[in-house]
């Protein structure tokens, strides 16, 4: 079910002694992660892993004592236009003074650079990603008045008009409803086969081996990384959670 | 003062413009620092600029409008990238960060003030105008300084108009798409101790950072729209500043700066009730009239219930039957009657088949779409 690239080409995300600290406690300790191109991928691990961290980490927000990330050989900040940010829906405002439509566009500011305001061809784009999301009814809604769920989606339809390579995605599922989730693992799904690699954090264990082809097991250290069926189990689980773990890995 | 001197005194002329040009950058520049929930840096701001009036004028000696200002904008900028700093590189909160460089700035200030008093040098006093602001000291010169700056941070406000949006939003997501949010954020830092500074001469250390908040607060209420609150935001400035002043002119000695302020702040009043949408009047009238609605709601589907237990559903039954259900009144029964959902006919109603229709769907809801 992976057809990874060919070997010639670096991987999609290769992470070499990543260590994080906030003050004295490692949020992330000697981290090496090789995520491949092409693969959907969930990092899971308890509450305080530094989930969020290793992916504010990957896209330079936060940075590190020690480790370098590459992204497809090189450092992020040379890479900005292939990697698409999803944070997580309670990182900003909602009250902030602004339309949905406009949310969506602020996805395309990276393409454009510096100064050059969004035209008619932006717009487009951002109304088809709106479309993409189930939301383009809503475009002229001002944000705040947006269901939690519709929230979600606005973000992931922002990260969409970025048309990257890579997609890191903050916890998408929170707080949305069976429907919604539902629609954004089918997108999810769509972008892995259009070749896309996608790294999501996921806290639902249940679902891992049905929406993923890939995990990432973290507690601070990362514990193991590669194909679902190869690796959730619950050794691996009871690990990571400290407790010992029972989900029934289905075949 | 006559209403007539307003327009030919040309004192008066220069004052009023002044302050309404101040008004304006203030409610632009403002919007800003409310949006990045960064209120109270216009405060620390300005009170971290007393110590440079004071230190400017120990060092020269002069008096001079600009070099004073000169040193407040100098101490007013390491007060703010001190905040900034301490809030980096500390597990301090912003307001904790606030609170110490404004009472530090501000009393070291202070202290200068009284040495500055206390020293053999006529030429010493006045510098305290600069607490509360003394809109009479402005002159044709600040005035042109004062529209040089607005022009300029207009320019740029514009010309990274879509920058600065995506930071104000989303600070994290700019610097992933490749934006230097530094760079952005001592911009906007920046122009906000330049703002503050040049209303120092007018309103003064203490009431400066209402003159930031108060115009934006108030434009908040009345749009969904960035632009517009900005643009509304430099409006009420503006007036605030042609009535504040026009107020204390009408009077004598009343001071100008707290006039604005207040002024400033029934603006802010008048649309905290007033404004459509967000407004406390309005809100209340929209959550009376919803009540109502679901009172009338509550009756149909209540009606509903026992229409559906005949085979015909416009059956009259007594309206005594309702009597143990709270939900209905002779009046919502006759706003019933009037949307033709029911007839009501002597001390009996019935309920119509656009009725029976309307309560079965009442409260359905399509799933989004997908």
């Amino acid at each position: 079910m992976n057809n990874p690239a060919p070997s010639t080409r670096p991987p999609a995300i290769q992470i070499d002694d990543l260590t994080v600290a906030y003050n004295y406690k490692p949020v992330l300790w000697d981290i090496d992660l090789t995520i491949p191109e092409g693969v959907l991928m969930a990092i899971v691990g308890p509450n305080g892993a530094g989930k969020s961290t290793l992916i504010k980490s990957i896209l330079g927000i936060i940075k590190p004592i020690a480790g370098s990330v590459q992204v497809f050989g090189k450092p992020y900040k040379k890479q900005v236009d292939k990697v698409a940010y999803v944070p997580q829906k309670g990182s900003v405002d909602w009250d902030f003074p602004t339309v949905a439509l406009d949310v969506v566009m602020m996805g395309t500011y990276g393409g454009l650079g510096w100064i050059k305001r969004p035209g008619q061809k932006e717009k487009k784009r951002a109304l088809e990603a709106l479309e993409k999301v189930g939301m383009l009814s809503f475009r002229d809604r001002q944000i705040s008045q947006l269901s939690g769920g519709q929230q979600q989606r606005i973000f992931l339809a922002r990260a969409l008009v970025q048309d990257a390579a890579i997609y890191l995605m903050d916890e998408p599922f929170q707080g949305v409803d069976a429907t919604t989730e539902r629609a954004i693992v089918n997108i999810l799904k769509e972008l892995r086969q259009s070749g896309k690699t996608l790294v999501v954090v996921h806290h639902d264990l249940q679902t891992v081996p049905e929406y993923f082809d890939w995990v990432t097991f973290l507690n601070v250290k990362s514990i193991a990384s590669g194909p679902i069926r190869d690796i959730f189990n619950d050794d691996n689980l009871t690990k990571t959670y400290g407790i010992n773990y029972k989900v029934a890995t289905k075949g | 003062m006559e209403l007539s001197d307003f327009f030919t005194n040309y004192t008066l002329r220069t004052i009023t413009l002044g302050t309404a040009i101040l008004g304006a950058i203030c409610g632009m520049l403002g919007s800003f620092a409310v949006l990045r929930k960064q209120s109270l840096l216009g405060d620390a701001i300005s009170h971290a600029a007393l110590p440079g009036i004071a230190l400017a004028f120990l060092f020269t000696g002069v008096k001079k409008q600009e070099i004073l200002l000169l040193g407040a904008l100098v101490s007013g900028l390491v007060g703010a990238f001190w905040i900034r700093s301490i809030v980096k590189h500390t597990r301090l909160k912003s307001d904790t960060a606030l609170g110490l460089i404004l009472s530090l700035f501000f009393g070291f200030g202070m202290l200068l003030l009284t040495y500055i008093q206390k020293l053999p040098n006529a030429n010493q006093a006045g510098l305290d105008k600069y607490l509360f602001g003394q809109a009479a000291t402005l002159v044709e010169s600040d005035v042109w300084l004062m529209a040089g700056a607005t022009g300029v941070s207009l320019l740029v406000l514009l010309l990274f108009w879509k920058e600065l949006k995506l930071l104000l939003f989303d600070a994290d997501y700019t610097q992933t798409l490749g934006f230097n949010t530094r760079f952005l954020d001592i911009l906007i830092t920046s122009f906000i101790v330049i703002a503050i500074v040049l209303g120092l001469q007018t309103v003064g250390v203490v009431l400066m950072s209402a003159m930031l908040l108060a115009p934006a607060a108030a434009a908040r209420q009345w749009t969904n729209k960035l632009s517009t609150m900005i643009f509304l935001a430099s409006v009420f400035g503006a007036l605030a500043g042609v009535f504040g002043t026009a107020i204390s002119a009408s009077y004598d000695n009343l001071s100008t700066g707290p006039v604005i302020v207040l002024v400033a702040a029934v603006i802010v009043l008048v649309s905290f009730v007033f404004s459509p949408e967000r407004g406390l009047l309005f809100r209340e009238i929209r959550f009376r009239r919803n009540r109502k609605d679901l009172n009338r709601k509550k009756t149909l589907t209540f009606m509903y219930h026992i229409a559906s237990d005949h085979a015909d559903i416009s059956h009259p039954h007594a309206i005594r039957i309702l009597n143990n259900f709270q939900g209905y009144t002779r009046k919502t029964l006759n706003q019933l009657a009037e949307r033709e959902l029911i007839r009501i006919e002597g001390d009996q109603w019935a309920m119509t088949p656009k009725g029976y229709e309307e309560a079965a769907t009442l409260y359905d809801q399509t799933p989004d779409p997908v």
